[in-house]
């Protein structure tokens, strides 16, 4: 067994580490996108909206049903054959567009648990008082949900930003693209894979310390 | 006297349980009309249709000059109707992700649209007629059941309604703090506030009430003075409940 070349590793770092800017970007306009269109498909499904409800119910099947590689092939080599507006799409946006929609009906799922874990008798004295369906929903029903859904969501951004690695498959060069090219200039592929690894590590425990900040302080103000 | 508020022929089916089976009711200006009968009868089931929590099927309320009939209610009816009812529920119901204050302003500026501070300063004046005028900035879940109660008594006053509606306002609470939610109920009815009031508190019901207006299987029975209903009921079925609950 050959030594761990670790001037390579080191010499790797700041590669790497240009590519993390990539990362994130793709990883926090998902998310973002990801909990407005989840936000929306669980309101759908928790008012059961006649007709969208049951759209919104297949395309969450879908969605959750399928790997998420086969959904990102679909929409970047797939889908550019039949649709002639998404022919010039770039590999970037193509993984945000597959990470949104794979993830928000992940999403919608524990959002819409948590809307319903919010009193239902809470929906009523909102209604009482002569709140708009819109109103109760904004200023009563979501910010108790999203207390309860947090932890959760905060764990499907965690496994947003790894699974931005996969839009290395369709030819973008982030941190994990920019590993294979480099693995593949020098066959060093143990170090290149290696340093790779550790940068998601590195930012994933980084974010994981934010979330059990934000979760003990937002226990703090949740008066349940 | 004129009505000021005027259910005619309430119908309310859950499948094929019909819980209110023509219903008229005639509350005047200031009156304060208790419901006693017993479980299961629709006592309940007319506050909630008054409000539209439950949907009447067949029937008509009118409540000043706004007349909606269940048929044919429109969204904007239906939101008229609740911002002239109060509605004080069996478990509270307050927005746990508010303050006291905040439960209390929330139908004014959320849904009359008035400034913060308007809001504050009436929040503030409740706060003290209900006897909580200290903790204003405490969420539910530190209150005790009775303060809980009162905050939802205080969130229906802040309405300014023209009927309040109180659904057995004391069933869910400790019996340590029925008498302090009663106490208020009875303030605000010394205030010649209409209301309609669904209890199992038959003392309460023959002190506070103008009326009382006995239910049983989806139907008003008998309905009448305090003094007659509990003391010379017409209906043997009057008699038999008030002989089991009292």
């Amino acid at each position: 067994m050959r030594p761990l070349d670790t001037a390579y590793m080191w010499d790797l770092v700041p590669v790497i580490a240009s590519y993390v800017p990539l990362t994130l970007f793709m990883a926090i306009v998902a998310m973002a996108a990801a909990l407005t269109l989840g936000s929306a498909l669980a309101i759908v499904r928790v008012l059961r909206v006649p007709v969208l409800d049951r759209i919104v119910a297949v395309f969450i099947s879908f969605f959750r049903g399928t790997p998420l590689l086969v959904q990102l092939f679909l929409f970047y080599f797939g889908l550019p054959q039949v649709v002639p507006a998404m022919t010039g799409i770039d590999g970037v946006t193509a993984a945000i567009i597959g990470l949104t929609l794979h993830f928000s009906a992940y999403m919608a799922e524990s959002i819409r648990g948590a809307i319903l874990g919010v009193d239902r008798s809470q929906w009523e004295a909102a209604q009482s008082i002569g709140m708009t369906q819109g109103q109760l929903l904004r200023r009563i029903i979501l910010p108790q949900a999203a207390r309860t859904a947090a932890p959760t969501l905060m764990n499907y951004f965690i496994d947003m930003i790894k699974s931005t690695s996969l839009a290395f498959t369709l030819g973008v060069t982030e941190m994990m693209g920019a590993a294979q090219k480099e693995a593949a200039g020098s066959f060093l592929y143990l170090e290149a894979f290696l340093v790779v690894a550790l940068f998601y590590w590195v930012i994933v425990e980084t974010l994981s310390v934010g979330q059990r900040r934000l979760e003990s302080s937002l226990g703090k103000a949740v008066a349940r | 006297m004129s009505c000021q508020i005027e259910i005619t022929g309430l119908v309310k089916r859950f499948g094929d349980n019909t819980v209110l089976n023509g219903i008229d009711l005639c509350l005047e200006p200031g009156e304060r009309v208790a419901i006693i009968g017993p479980s299961g009868t629709g006592k309940s089931t007319i506050l909630r249709c008054l409000n539209w929590l439950d949907k009447p099927d067949q029937g008509t309320i009118r409540m000043g000059d706004v007349t909606v009939d269940a048929a044919r209610a429109t969204k904007a009816q239906i939101l008229a109707l609740r911002r002239r009812t109060g509605f004080v529920f069996q478990n509270y119901a307050l927005f746990a992700n508010k303050t006291a204050r905040g439960n209390i302003t929330e139908g004014l500026t959320t849904v009359r649209g008035w400034s913060a501070e308007k809001a504050q300063a009436k929040a503030d004046d409740i706060l003290t007629q209900i006897g909580l005028a200290d903790r204003g900035d405490s969420f539910p879940a530190a209150m005790s059941g009775g303060q809980q109660q009162r905050v939802g008594i205080g969130r229906a006053m802040a309405l300014d309604a023209d009927l309040m509606l109180f659904d057995e306002p004391t069933s869910a609470l400790d019996p340590e703090w029925v008498g302090e939610v009663l106490d208020l109920i009875r303030r605000i009815a010394d205030g010649r506030q209409t209301m309609l009031i669904v209890t199992h508190e038959m003392q309460f019901a023959r002190e506070i009430a103008d009326r009382v207006v006995f239910m049983e299987g989806g139907r008003i029975v008998e309905q009448g003075p305090p003094a007659q209903i509990f003391g010379n009921p017409q209906d043997d079925r009057t008699r038999a409940f008030l002989r089991r609950v009292g």
